[in-house]
């Protein structure tokens, strides 16, 4: 195992994130702000409690977790993009490293940095509203998956887009809709009832039911099936980065 | 350097198909050996740089095999590509990357702990010393070049690639590159370069290896390839100048310079016989004097072109 490998790859990353610190927590936690306003203070205050949470607090992790998933996923679809981009890749092919240790540089960096938004977006939600959290060891659990799934899934966004365009088209058109439709806002059983079972189709209603379940014990669909759900996304992409690292895929010719 | 030096890359049937179907290498066997500096000349095209990859890891082998100081480059990559340092022909840098940090990152990404003093004492000696805390933008081609040469050397490598190190960059820092490649060697690494420019080849390589279509048409000693390929001019300058030459000539490969005062007889230093006696005799016979003799060896360049062009005549004649 080459650990001096792996951490040259973690460190320089994240002596890229610290470079732009303040857009990248500046920038999430300032429009997480915005949302506490409108949603939170200016309609939520219009908005009877949701299953006995009051709104302000009830859309905390629904916020979370639009935040980690879009920073995931842009951390970790840059972080390789851009070294694919400008050729500097050659280095870190050339080096006497596994895949799986390319991986864990990589992807571990664009998880911290997730994972310290996430903290720095709770610890200012708490500012606003008077957080309880239910279950803490399974909200880390979910965090942190969470950030890892995630992550990963921006490495392999990153391994595929082979043009600025590509990179920006799946978050933008994907994540960014169903994340929003996934009940940050809402509890699903405020829609009716049709668009309820439309939105059983959608994996991030899972992720962020049993994101809200660890914090007020409350959930639109049973936790088992939102840790399963997320438990199979984590799998699929490390099955996918597996398959793309053993073709060698838009990386070795 | 004698032939008996061990092999530190064997290459054997190394046979490269790109995706696209394109064969850009066709079986190339060859031993660099430790401590010498082997220059590959080739147009472009010849498949210079995917052979260069194939035994850095970056391009996956067709067929054939190719084993660093004994490992296996499939095999045993960590084991091969801790040995190797790789300047690529390309310029890819990160840009906003500060000097020391980018290089730190090399060392790091081959294995080794951080030892700061063994980069900053690096770039000294490649001239980025007062350089050291710019980011990679603000350096100018050839300062980005070097950058990437102290990135191939961070981990302390037994053999360097070099892909074309003097492509773009002026004549005196070209003589600086070649003083930085003979520092290396007399540190002890193996070097293997690839050039277009023949008088590199000349001045710095110990063995010359030529490269066209996908094969290696020859590799040997530079002095002996010269010698076995080289052609030699002998130039006869007369006493007088001459309007034509006599038919008596038309034998021997011989012209007449342009101001008609020399006779120039071309041979082949490989002939059994140089046909220079008779020559001397025809010339005698004709009744031309001699004023003085000189001869002229061939230059790598010549032998180059010849390689390549019969490689094109023979190549177009199988297809
Ligand atoms: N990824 C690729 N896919 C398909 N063909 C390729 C690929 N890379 C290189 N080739 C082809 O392989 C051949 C050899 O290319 P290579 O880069 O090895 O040449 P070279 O000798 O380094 O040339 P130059 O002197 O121009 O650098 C070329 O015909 C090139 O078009
Ligand atoms: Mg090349």
């Amino acid at each position: 195992m080459n650990i001096e490998g792996v951490k040259a790859i973690y460190i320089n990353e994240m002596r890229r994130t610290r470079k732009t610190l303040l857009q990248s927590v500046v920038s999430p936690v300032l429009s997480t702000m915005l949302y506490f306003v409108v949603f939170g203070s200016a309609i939520g205050s219009r908005i009877e409690s949701v299953g006995g949470v009051e709104y302000g607090l009830f859309i905390v992790p629904g916020l979370m977790m639009l935040s980690l998933l879009t920073q995931s996923i842009s951390n970790a679809s840059f972080g390789i993009f851009f070294p694919k981009f400008t050729g500097t890749i050659y280095e870190v092919m050339s080096a006497p490293l596994s895949f799986f240790e390319i991986i864990l540089g990589y992807v571990g960096a664009a998880a911290t940095k997730s994972l310290i938004i996430g903290t720095i977006i709770l610890i200012t939600a708490a500012f606003f509203v008077d957080l309880r959290i239910a279950h803490p060891v399974w909200m880390v659990t979910f965090l942190l998956v969470t950030c890892i799934a995630f992550s990963l899934f921006g490495f392999i966004i990153g391994l595929w887009a082979d043009n600025f365009e590509k990179l920006q088209l799946i978050p933008l058109i994907v994540i960014t809709p169903l994340v929003f439709l996934g009940g940050s806002f809402y509890s699903i059983d405020m829609l009716p009832e049709f668009w309820q079972k439309v939105t059983l189709l959608n994996p991030v209603v899972y992720l962020i039911s049993g994101f809200r379940w660890s914090f007020f014990d409350v959930a639109d669909v049973s936790v088992g099936l939102s840790v399963t759900m997320i438990t199979g996304f984590l799998l699929l992409c490390v099955g996918i980065v597996w398959w793309m690292f053993r073709t060698g895929y838009k990386l070795r010719s | 350097m004698t032939s008996e030096t061990p092999a530190i890359i064997s290459i054997r049937g190394l046979t490269k198909t790109y995706a696209n179907g394109f064969r850009a290498l066709k079986g190339i066997d060859l031993d660099v050996r430790e401590g010498e500096i082997l220059a590959l000349l080739g147009p472009n095209g010849a498949g210079k740089t995917t052979l260069i990859s194939t035994i850095c890891g970056l391009v996956q082998p067709t067929a054939g095999s190719v084993t660093v100081a004994g490992f296996d480059i499939g095999r045993d990559f960590r084991k091969t590509r801790e040995l190797i340092g790789l300047v690529p022909q390309e310029l890819a840098i990160a840009p906003f990357d500060v000097v020391e940090n980018t290089v730190r990152l090399s060392r790091g990404l081959f294995g080794l702990s951080r030892n700061d003093h063994y980069i900053a004492d690096l770039l000294g000696r490649l001239s980025l010393g007062d350089k050291m805390t710019n980011i990679m933008q603000q350096l100018s081609g050839g300062m980005k070049r070097r950058v990437l040469i102290a990135k191939a050397l961070a981990h302390e490598p037994r053999i360097l690639f070099l892909d074309e190190p003097t492509a773009g960059v002026d004549v005196e820092l070209r003589k600086d590159m070649w003083d930085i490649v003979e520092q290396l060697r007399q540190d002890g690494v193996t070097i293997i370069l690839t050039t277009h420019y023949i008088e590199e080849a000349e001045e710095i390589a110990d063995r010359v290896g030529v490269i066209a279509n996908g094969e290696l048409l020859v590799i040997d000693d530079k002095t002996t390839l010269m010698s076995r390929f080289g052609k030699k001019q002998l130039s006869i300058e007369l006493r007088s100048p001459c309007s034509s030459l006599p038919e008596s000539l038309a034998e021997f490969d011989v012209e007449l310079s342009s101001d008609q005062s020399r006779v120039i007889y071309s041979y082949d230093t490989r002939a059994e016989r140089t046909g220079i006696t008779a020559l001397l005799q025809a010339l005698n016979e004709a009744g031309l004097q001699l004023k003085d003799l000189s001869t002229v060896q061939s230059s790598l360049e010549d032998i180059f072109v010849d390689l390549v062009a019969s490689n094109r005549e023979t190549g177009e004649g199988v297809a």
